[in-house]
């Protein structure tokens, strides 16, 4: 897959605002940005309300999923642009689902919000009209997802990638350094996990690194045996999917899943082993 | 599900879980080349080593605050208005910086 099959810069954007079946979708946590300003025409899903289940620990399931889809008027045929706050984690993460539901043409804005309004481009209040579809999704993509007892399977036998910051690797914070540090779980990471910052794949601007940066950064830096199949993980599973969609959809590894529950998950599990400090750790 | 990882609001009061005898806030302002508080500003901390920690996005009052730990930071600043750097020696409670961007 070429890499602008994925991710498509502003400019592209710019020229695209008014091309039929190109939807532009902003994801985020904080909605209120989309509120005071959004890409022309862009639709807006809010990660927590439209994706998350509101009961269970869980994402929306299929049905959720098509019934989100028709009611903001996208189609199963249209282009999907996805851009978001937050270094375009949410988005990251919203691209990872359109793609475990089996949508076929979904890409990212690359810089998202951030190379947008750092650019001073154009945003506009107006809300978008679409008319509702019938968007029907296909059944959870499995090889995309993952879950707790596959990633301590995973110990010492595949690729397991920790993307928050070194802090946390460590166990010396339990959350990214803007959240207050109240948890209850225990901090630390997955024995042998190797830890590469989100942050690295990204531009100060929110742009993705060039191909040779980012093999550069998983492979010759941090170590990533490229013939191993590769499990990512992160605090709640979206800065995650950041680094998800690096590896498989920028450098093309074909065997890499996002383990959503991530460390507030693992954290939590009685009897896992974890290991501290800022070395991977023995299996 | 807790709360995501993203950014609350900066304009906000302090939490009142928040125990600032107990934390390490780093927290201040962005203002532009005129003096005027930059709403907007993507700002982000890097830890000792240059290493990406987290980022925030000013609110109105072109305020950023972080939840960090003692030692030796940088604080970063992007805007429309141009970009700014400060390293902080922060301590136990507020550590407060103001970031004058330009180009």
């Amino acid at each position: 897959m070429a890499r602008e099959d994925v991710l498509v810069t502003a400019d592209w954007a710019e020229e695209n605002l008014d091309t039929p079946g190109v939807v532009f979708v902003e994801v985020d946590e904080d909605t209120s940005a989309y509120d005071t300003g959004h890409i022309k025409g862009a639709v807006k899903i809010d990660w927590k309300d439209d994706l998350q289940d509101p009961i269970r620990r869980d994402f929306v399931n299929q049905e959720q999923f098509s019934a989100l889809l028709s009611e903001r008027g996208i189609a199963n045929d249209d282009t999907v642009v996805l851009y978001g706050g937050n270094n375009n984690w949410f988005a990251a993460y919203a691209y990872w689902y359109f793609k475990l539901y089996g949508h076929q043409d979904v890409k990212l804005l690359d810089g998202g919000r951030k190379k947008w309004e750092l650019d001073a481009r154009d945003v506009t209040t107006e809300a978008p009209k679409r008319e509702a579809t019938t968007y029907v999704a296909q059944p959870l993509d499995w090889d995309l997802r993952a879950k707790r007892d596959e990633v301590e399977a995973a110990i010492g036998a595949k690729n397991l990638i920790d993307v928050r910051s070194p802090d946390e690797y460590a166990g010396r914070l339990l959350a990214p350094a803007h959240l207050p540090q109240e948890q209850s779980q225990r901090a630390g990471h997955v024995p042998t996990a190797l830890s590469v910052p989100w942050s690295k794949a990204a531009n100060e601007d929110g742009t993705f690194k060039s191909n040779d940066e980012l093999r550069e950064i998983y492979v010759d830096e941090a170590g990533l045996d490229e013939d191993k199949a590769t499990i990512a993980y992160c605090r709640i599973g979206e800065r995650s999917s950041h680094t998800w969609f690096a590896l498989r959809e920028l450098l093309g590894y074909e065997d890499v899943k996002n383990y959503d529950g991530s460390w507030t998950e693992y954290g939590s599990l009685v009897g896992v082993p974890i290991a501290l400090g800022d070395e991977p750790g023995e299996k | 599900m807790s709360d995501g990882c993203a950014a609350p609001d900066q304009d906000a009061a302090l939490p009142a879980s928040v125990d600032i005898e107990k934390e390490t806030v780093l927290t201040g302002t962005v203002v532009n080349d005129e003096g005027e508080l930059v709403q907007g500003a993507y700002v982000r901390l890097l830890d000792g080593s240059g290493e990406f920690t987290a980022e925030v996005v000013t609110g109105e009052n072109g305020q950023f605050r972080f939840f960090a730990a003692p030692g030796e930071w940088t604080l970063r600043a992007l805007s429309r208005f141009g970009d700014a750097t400060g390293e902080v020696k922060a301590e136990q409670g507020l550590n407060e910086t103001k970031l004058a961007v330009s180009r």
